[in-house]
């Protein structure tokens, strides 16, 4: 009986009222009070604080560097996975470790080294250091592992036999790539992109020290949000807050709705 | 297109999978690879396809030397033991890629795969998924996006493997009569050696990584090379130096001077044909294969004590090359 076979396969009431209270303790709660406080003030208040030049600019700002995030995180985060997974090198091990430190350092401790490298006593010839590149680096720096952890299982369990059936219908390496390897890796690749936007959206620790914190140059949301507070503007701060959620909540079910139509033959 | 090896060696480190292979295929013939499981039929095949690179050796197609040429540049179709659908395309897209990579006109692609779907009898199937599909299904597509694009050299590798038997029995007559239709050279990977027999009018035997014995199925029958393809092809009993096929003894009630006492063990009745297993009064064990007649005729019964005698056995010298056949011997 198909139908008795999927009750006992799904998930019986009270796991899913505990799972439900769960979120909502750890996130619904929390986000219902940011945006008490910032509708204080009423309506017409909130957009005042919400709107203005300097919170559009680092609104702006924080947007298009997540972009330039998902971008490059994409095309390099893939192109990891792949050299991990497909490649025989020396020092194989070493370098697929070596992929999970941004993860295991506390970010502010990124964003020293970042600075003492990249900064004006670097060394290297490059001072990115109070500038949009800066952010930039910090960023990518700590969003690295989402893409290469996400997209390399894939890339381990893909089938061979259908990129050599590829080629012996005519398809050239690149077209195998297109047509067969990539549509298999999206659902990961979004996943990973997705995971890297949000916390490049979200990062503070790292970018803190590089962006020297300029507003309209460097300040991005989450220091705007951490400046107004400081001067003793939480409704302003948490008026920011709202609108970067409202926006990356519209995201993310964009992105969930591309995920499901590049799944759709698993259903 | 002809299809030739010249002493292919393929090793996988240490492991000798292919060791000096030479075959020689005809245009429009339809040869099968037998040999038991890990003897390099597969590899001998990936080699012709171009998916693996031989460490020496030739491979010519057409005449031409084709040893370098990239898979995609070969007009090979090529169907996988477990058929590689492209399970992100519709059965549809699946059959369409070699043309639609080709960049054919969006009619002529139409046309094709319609004219595909009907022939492998996936009519109206065309918007499911591989994961949609039966087993059966899904290789009957692997095979019509392996012709899609009008290979001139099919190949197939292990083609009905994984199917159950009457499946299997349904493809291998279908592929038959597709192989009539189209004379598209073909060469199938079994280890089944009725499957080859049935299918293949020729059969390239091999053996850990070895070739032993290339000819037409009955010759291959009548006619082993060595001992190895007299008990791989066929059922067989070992007498001593001699080996005799199953249906080349005859059981009597009467010992007529020549003929050896033995003891029925055993019988099975399969429809047709009639196994008995016997013990010799010399000990040795003996498969005899009648057909229903014969065995209603001798009314055998288990622990009846009849007679026997050898119509053709064969006898191979210690280099395996097989000595004259003796007709009707004792042994
Ligand atoms: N890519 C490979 N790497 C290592 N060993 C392989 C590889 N392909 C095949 N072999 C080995 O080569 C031998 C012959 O394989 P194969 O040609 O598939 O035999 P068959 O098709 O006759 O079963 C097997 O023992 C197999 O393990």
């Amino acid at each position: 009986m198909p139908g008795a076979r999927k009750r006992a396969l799904g998930t019986p009431a009270l796991g899913s009222g505990l799972a439900l209270g769960y979120l909502s303790i750890i996130v619904l709660v929390p986000l219902a009070a940011v945006a008490a406080k910032a509708a204080d003030g009423g309506w017409h208040h909130f957009w005042q604080v919400a709107w203005n030049p300097e919170s559009r600019a680092a609104l702006e700002l924080t947007f298009e560097l997540a972009g330039g995030v998902v971008a490059i995180n994409a095309v390099t985060g893939t192109a990891l996975a792949w050299t991990l997974v497909r490649d025989e090198f020396p020092g194989k091990r070493f370098v697929n470790t070596l992929i999970d430190l941004p993860f295991a350092l506390p970010t502010i401790v990124a964003g020293l080294t970042l600075l003492a490298l990249y900064g004006p006593t670097g060394g290297i010839g490059v001072d990115v250091a109070y500038t949009r590149w800066g952010v930039l680096m910090a960023l990518l720096f700590v969003t690295l592992p989402f893409v290469v952890r996400t997209v390399q299982p894939v890339l381990i369990e893909l089938d061979r036999d259908m990129e050599e059936a590829a080629a012996s219908l005519g398809a050239g390496r690149f077209t195998v790539f297109r047509r067969i390897v990539f549509p298999h890796l999206l659902p990961a690749l979004l996943s990973g992109v997705t995971l890297a936007f949000a916390r490049a959206i979200g990062e503070f620790g790292a970018v803190i020290l590089i962006a020297g914190n300029l507003p309209f140059k460097t300040e991005v949301a989450s220091l705007y949000v951490f400046e107004h507070i400081n001067s003793d503007d939480p409704t302003g701060a948490s008026a920011l807050a709202m609108l970067m959620l409202v926006i990356s909540f519209g995201l993310l079910l964009a992105v969930g709705a591309l995920r499901r139509w590049a799944t759709r033959h698993d259903r | 297109m002809a299809i030739e090896a010249r002493n292919v060696t393929k090793r996988f480190g240490d492991f000798l999978a292919l060791d000096d292979v030479s075959i020689s295929v005809e245009s429009g013939s339809l040869t099968g690879l037998l040999g038991p499981s890990g003897s390099g039929k597969s590899t001998l095949l990936r080699v012709i396809a171009g998916l693996e690179t031989p460490d020496t050796g030739e491979v010519f197609i057409s005449g031409k030397e084709a040893t370098a040429v990239a898979p995609q540049k070969r007009g090979v179709g090529f169907v996988f033991q477990h058929y590689a659908p492209f399970t992100h395309m519709t059965v549809w897209d699946n059959i369409a890629f070699g043309l639609s990579i080709r960049r054919r006109p969006k009619e002529e692609i139409h046309a094709r795969v319609t004219e595909l779907l009907e022939l492998v009898q996936l009519n109206g199937l065309g918007k499911r998924y591989p994961s949609q599909l039966s087993g059966g299904q899904r290789q009957r597509m692997a095979l019509a996006r392996a012709l899609a694009a009008e290979p001139e050299l099919l190949l197939l590798d292990e083609p009905f493997g994984a199917l159950d038997a009457r499946v299997r029995k349904e493809l291998r007559e279908w592929l038959l009569r597709l192989h009539d239709e189209m004379h598209v050279t073909t060469i199938f990977v079994t280890h089944d050696q009725e499957e080859a027999l049935e299918v293949a009018d020729n059969v390239v035997v091999m053996n850990a990584g070895r070739v032993e014995q290339v000819a037409p199925p009955r010759e291959l029958y009548d006619h082993p090379a060595n001992p190895f393809v007299m008990s791989f092809v066929g059922p067989v009993n070992r007498l001593g130096e001699a080996w005799v096929r199953p249906h080349d003894i005859e059981i009597t009630h009467e010992p007529n001077g020549v003929a050896q006492e033995a003891q029925v063990e055993r019988i099975v009745r399969l429809g047709f044909e009639v196994r008995v297993d016997l013990v010799r009064d010399d000990g040795e064990r003996l498969h005899v294969q009648l057909t229903r007649n014969e065995a209603e005729v001798l009314e055998l019964a288990p622990s009846d004590i009849v007679y026997v005698r050898t119509r053709v056995e064969r006898t191979f010298s210690e280099n395996g090359e097989p000595t004259r056949p003796a007709p009707s011997s004792v042994s």
